[in-house]
């Protein structure tokens, strides 16, 4: 069977004041399509930048990232990311905002009316039809998030990368949107990685949670498989024997086995 | 630190009040709302007022010099023609400020046209930020003056010199301050033009140019600042016309009143280009828009 993303034998050394600094070690992981995969461990884990591997942002220092057969050697709308602060250009609207990620991947083939109703759907997607003529100040914080992943899913991406994108919102409007990603995605039969830390948010959106050990040389710990039919409904598993379960295995990994002294 | 807390500690609820009494539109409404535009206008005004008792108290202790009822007749009669000309060197006062305003014009002109792309290859690559910082740091504290004998041998005639002088006074501050906007252009928006992979246009002109726009439009009214500064002292010393030929003139007729209204009419049209470029500033950078 061909894989669709790998990320083989990763490892990644940054350049400090006090020497090298090896940052993760020995990464391997392989994702299949319309698979949603979670990044979870304590902050300093290497999560992120494992993510911005996978973007094209940073290079590993060893092994590579094979996408469709492919070594990843930087960034491309094939793989959008949605950033934690959203990363809105304050001077567009979020239809501008939105068209600059359109007319990017589609211009080449489409025309621009086509292009206006891509950029339509997509805020329309994440139920901002109506705003769409705002400035990202005029908005508030859970809707640049959703203008953030309207850009990205308007992309058509055979990735999706996500990182923390739900971290600076309040815990309802997080909820509201982890729903609406959930929709968002099983429509789109997305494959997704996302960095949180957040264990509900993990269990309810993941196929697999991938849980880091702590840095410095961090790598994978282990892997829960999130057995849970879809859709899933929030309420209804919170009492689900899998839901726990899976729960359970991701916090005790996190507060037994990787549990840091000074943390 | 008691007094501190018991003057301040009061004044939340009475704005407080006073905010919630403007909303009704009712007469007792408008009491807060007069007394708000008398706070704003009263202090300055108080100021002027002070400023002009200043000078007419040291103007009747010192003989030569005129005092404000004096220096304003003269500016009546001044301003009631100001577009005369008598020959090369006596014009009227309008045509002394248009070519004032004319040499800083080209002269800024010029330096933005340089200094902007300049400030942006700065900011964008290191190896020409190491090349020309050097240049940037050792001719910047250089007094604007200086550059005079250079502009006069290069171009052999006064305008040209004066002109180069406002240029190169006023290129370091559009050079530094647009160095410094692209190179703080936030890595988030250049993640966003890299993981979009947009082309290197896409990239000038959606992300580092609106984001760096605030500081070249702090850069040009640094610039503009020093020009209209530079310009007095530079056709004091080339002639010609122009407001500082003109104030150098007078003192030679030694027409105080005229140096006097010449100092005011730069102060007000400096204040009236900074204005200017606020507005702009206002009207096209992002960080303002509501």
């Amino acid at each position: 069977m061909q894989k669709f993303l790998s990320i083989e034998n990763v490892g990644m050394e940054f350049e400090t004041k006090r020497g090298a600094f090896e940052a993760l070690r020995g990464v391997n992981l392989t994702i299949q399509p319309g698979e949603f995969v979670s990044l979870i461990g304590h902050s300093g884990c290497g999560k992120s930048t494992l993510l911005n591997m996978i973007a094209g942002l940073l290079f590993p220092t060893h092994g590579g990232v094979i996408l469709s057969g492919r070594e990843i050697k930087g960034a491309g709308p094939d793989r959008a990311v949605v950033f934690q602060n959203h990363s809105l250009l304050p001077w567009l609207t979020c239809f501008d905002n939105v068209y600059l990620a359109v007319e990017r991947v589609f211009a080449a083939t489409e025309s621009k009316a086509a292009l206006k109703e891509r950029t339509h759907a997509a805020l329309t997607m994440v139920g901002l039809a109506n705003a769409e003529m705002k400035h990202p100040n005029e908005i508030s914080g859970g809707m640049k998030q959703r203008v953030g992943i309207a850009r990205a899913i308007a992309m058509q991406p055979s990735v999706l990368l996500l990182d923390e994108p739900f971290g600076a919102l309040d815990a309802l409007t997080r909820a509201k949107l982890q729903d609406e990603l959930m929709g968002i995605v099983a429509e789109l039969k997305s494959t997704v990685v996302m960095v949180t830390h957040d264990v509900d948010e993990a269990v309810l959106l993941s196929d697999r949670i991938v849980m880091m050990t702590n840095g410095p040389a961090a790598t994978i710990g282990d892997i829960v498989e999130v057995k849970l039919e879809r859709p899933r409904q929030r309420l209804a598993l919170l009492a689900d024997a899998t839901y726990l379960d899976c729960r359970r295995q991701v916090l005790e990994f996190l507060y037994q086995k990787q549990l840091r002294a000074a943390a | 630190m008691t007094a501190a807390v018991n003057e301040t500690s009061p004044v939340p609820p009475a704005g407080n009040a006073a905010r919630l009494a403007v909303v009704p539109k009712t007469k007792a409404g408008m009491k807060p709302l007069l007394l708000k535009i008398v706070m704003t206008v009263l202090p300055p005004l108080l100021g002027i007022l002070l400023f002009i008792g200043v000078w007419a108290i040291v103007a009747k202790t010192s003989p030569n010099l005129p005092g404000p009822a004096k220096t304003w007749l003269s500016a009546v009669q001044l301003f009631s023609d100001p577009f005369y000309v008598k020959g090369p060197n006596d014009q009227g006062i309008g045509w002394n400020i248009l070519n004032s305003l004319k040499r800083v014009g080209i002269g800024f002109g010029l330096a933005a046209v340089i200094g902007i792309p300049v400030g942006f290859l700065i900011g964008r690559v290191a190896f020409i930020n190491a090349m020309l910082s050097p240049i940037v740091s050792l001719l910047r504290p250089v007094s604007p003056l200086a550059w005079l004998p250079i502009g006069l041998l290069v171009f052999k005639a006064a305008n040209p010199a004066a002109i180069w002088v406002i240029f190169i006074s006023s290129i370091w501050p559009l050079i530094i301050n647009t160095a410094v906007g692209v190179s703080r252009v936030p890595q988030d928006y250049l993640n966003v033009a890299k993981v979009l992979d947009l082309s290197t246009g896409k990239v000038i002109t959606r992300i580092l140019l609106p984001a760096t726009l605030p500081y070249i439009l702090t850069g040009i009214r640094l610039s503009i600042g020093v020009a209209w500064l530079v310009i007095v002292a530079a056709e004091m010393l080339t002639g010609g016309v122009g407001i500082g030929f003109w104030v150098w003139d007078e003192w030679n007729n030694l027409n105080v009143e005229h140096i006097i209204i010449a100092i005011f009419v730069v102060g007000i049209i400096g204040l009236l280009l900074e204005q200017m470029l606020v507005f702009v500033a206002k009207r096209f950078s992002y960080e303002y828009q509501a």
